[in-house]
């Protein structure tokens, strides 16, 4: 009986773990099958309703929302999921190094990230942002910099906790640099703890670049990005709200999977907060 | 008291470096920062207009001179003039503070109103329906974007239902559905955290003494165990007032609501260096001052810490 539920358990992770692997790869080459060109404006066919020709309908400028709407998939989780690996590329080496040499160094450091911290992220990515200048790069830039603290924190504690461990020790005797070591032996720890944390921060920072391009100052126009279609559609709210409900089922679903995901993997490694 | 004090000290130390910070951001910001605040209006410039402020601005002596003026004004509490309004930024920003921290009360209520009897609910009926309901919630709350939510209201109640205002500011009426719209997205976390923080409570050795004396179950989750489980939230919620204040610029832009977020937002896709300087120095300095008050309240909430003192991180 219990190898049965543990099977259907892991068989229903599995499947969990495939719908989230199609849908990113649906969203990935998604725009390989637009029917219209996102970008083609037809001012005749201005805030058209949905229908067999236009899916989701047509915006204010004529344009196929079905088709923004899957270019901007691209955009958005692409963007996301570039701000992650920059973000895993700076933290995670910058917290096993600070954890590793440890000492009057990593308490700098430390006392950096904190005040870092100290700070809601959205804050400092809208005010990076907001001063560096309305685009993409910068949208990129200014979340990096939010974002990367944490990791950094996380890798150091786990860095911390296991380097005194006897193991360790055992490496350092037999000889191995500080570099094997850290690739050899910490990495593997750490690894776990940092996917679950990139999970569950994948959907704030796709709610991030929504919400900036959303207020003007990430992605701008005509980039079909589905914060700043949202930002397109206020206007229209009255007469053709699908503009506007579209969109945003697109960015909830997405988020959502990304916290499901979050949370299945967070049960699964034990990891805290 | 000498932890408070420290803090202080601490605080003091903090401005010098922001000043110093916000400063630099400046600097840092492309194209020459003359040409800009005289050219707002589109009309050309003439040089001995440009040499007159850069002057009048000391731009051309040395870096560190210029911190020195510019932290002489800081601390005169002169922010500078708006390049658009030419109004002095402070009183602009003192101006249009009272509507945001109106706007981040009333969430604040909302969403005390939300989770504090939802988290409970799911904690005393665990695995019941009470209990998945705000589990969906939860997860619904986190995973909508805010200002998503807040569109779909303004669809609902200002066009369909036209019981509501969808923008500005005045009447009570306004302030409904940009609360609304951010109180049920910050809620959506202290539910979860105050069920488990409550769960975790109720399993403690004192909890059970408690009933093995026979007091009530009412009296036990009222007097004992919901003072202990407030702890982890009174933490959260320190960072959540920030959360808050950030949440609040996308909702001031969503519902053109006056408060300091539009502001700064126009002043973002403006260039209106000062005003977003301003704002910075502005916002930063009530977060750290939020974050003190927290700590505070937070010896007060644990015994324990008030007695033996905070051990440092």
């Amino acid at each position: 009986m219990k190898i049965i539920k543990q099977t259907y358990q892991m068989n229903s992770q599995s499947l969990l773990f495939i719908l989230v692997f199609a849908y990113f790869l649906a969203i990935v080459i998604a725009p390989l099958f637009t029917p219209h060109d996102p970008l083609q404006i037809n001012m005749n066919e201005r805030l058209l309703k949905p229908s067999e020709e236009h899916l989701f309908g047509t915006d204010h400028l004529g344009r196929d929302l079905f088709s923004r709407i899957l270019t901007g998939g691209q955009v958005t989780v692409g963007t996301g999921l570039l701000v992650l690996i920059i973000v895993l590329l700076v933290g995670v080496p910058l917290g096993m190094v600070s954890g590793f040499i440890g000492g009057r160094f990593d308490r700098y450091f430390m006392r950096i990230i904190d005040s870092f911290m100290a700070f809601p992220d959205f804050i400092i990515a809208i005010v990076l942002s907001g001063i560096l200048g309305p685009s993409m790069l910068n949208l990129i830039f200014a979340i990096v910099v939010a974002k990367w603290g944490s990791y950094a924190r996380l890798v150091r504690s786990t860095v911390l906790s296991e380097k005194e461990k006897d193991y360790v020790l055992m490496a350092v005797v037999n000889g191995l640099s500080a570099f094997q070591i850290i690739r050899k032996h910490l990495l593997p720890h750490v690894m776990g703890n940092v996917l679950v944390l990139a999970t569950l921060d994948f959907g704030k920072i796709i709610l991030m670049i929504a919400s900036l391009s959303y207020i003007g100052l990430g992605a701008q126009p005509p980039t079909p990005e589905w914060g700043a279609m949202l930002n397109e559609s206020t206007p229209y709210v009255q007469s053709s709200p699908h503009l506007m409900i579209i969109p945003g089922i697109a960015i909830m679903c997405t988020v959502l999977i990304s916290n499901l995901v979050g949370d299945v993997l967070r049960d699964r490694f034990d990891v805290k907060g | 008291m000498i932890q408070i004090t420290k803090r202080f000290i601490e605080f003091m130390l903090f401005l010098f470096l922001l000043s110093f910070i916000s400063f630099i951001l400046i600097k840092l910001v492309p194209g020459d920062p003359i040409r800009r605040m005289l050219q707002v209006d589109e009309v050309s410039v003439t040089k001995e207009q440009i040499e007159a402020l850069r002057d009048e601005l000391k731009l051309h002596e040395p870096l560190y001179i210029q911190y020195w003026y510019w932290l002489k004004r800081f601390f005169a509490f002169d922010l500078g003039h708006s390049y658009i309004t030419k109004q002095p930024v402070l009183s602009e920003l003192l101006s249009r503070f009272p509507a945001t921290m109106m706007l981040t009360c009333a969430s604040l209520i909302v969403m005390i109103l939300i989770s504090i009897p939802l988290g409970t609910l799911s904690a005393l009926y665990k695995n019941k329906w009470v209990d998945h309901i705000s589990r969906l919630f939860a997860l619904v709350g986190s995973s909508i974007p805010s200002f998503w939510l807040g569109l779909l209201f303004i669809e609902l109640f200002a066009v369909r239902l036209g019981i509501l205002p969808s923008m500005g500011k005045g009447t009570v009426k306004h302030i409904i559905l940009p609360s609304l719209t951010l109180g049920i997205a910050m809620s959506a976390v202290y539910v979860r955290l105050l069920r488990s923080s409550l769960l975790e409570s109720l399993n403690e050795d004192y909890v059970k003494a408690a009933r093995a004396r026979g007091i009530s179950e009412r009296r036990i989750v009222l007097f004992h165990v919901f003072r202990r489980s407030l702890i982890p939230v009174v933490t959260n919620f320190g960072m959540s007032i920030g959360s808050l204040i950030s949440g609040t610029v996308v909702i001031e832009v969503l519902f053109s609501y006056p408060g300091i977020g539009k502001m700064v937002v126009d002043a973002m896709i403006r260039r209106d260096y000062p005003v977003i300087q301003g704002y910075v120095l502005f916002i930063t300095i009530f977060i750290v001052l939020i974050n003190i008050i927290v700590d505070i309240g937070y010896r007060y909430l644990n015994p324990e810490i008030r007695l033996k003192g905070v051990e440092r991180r």
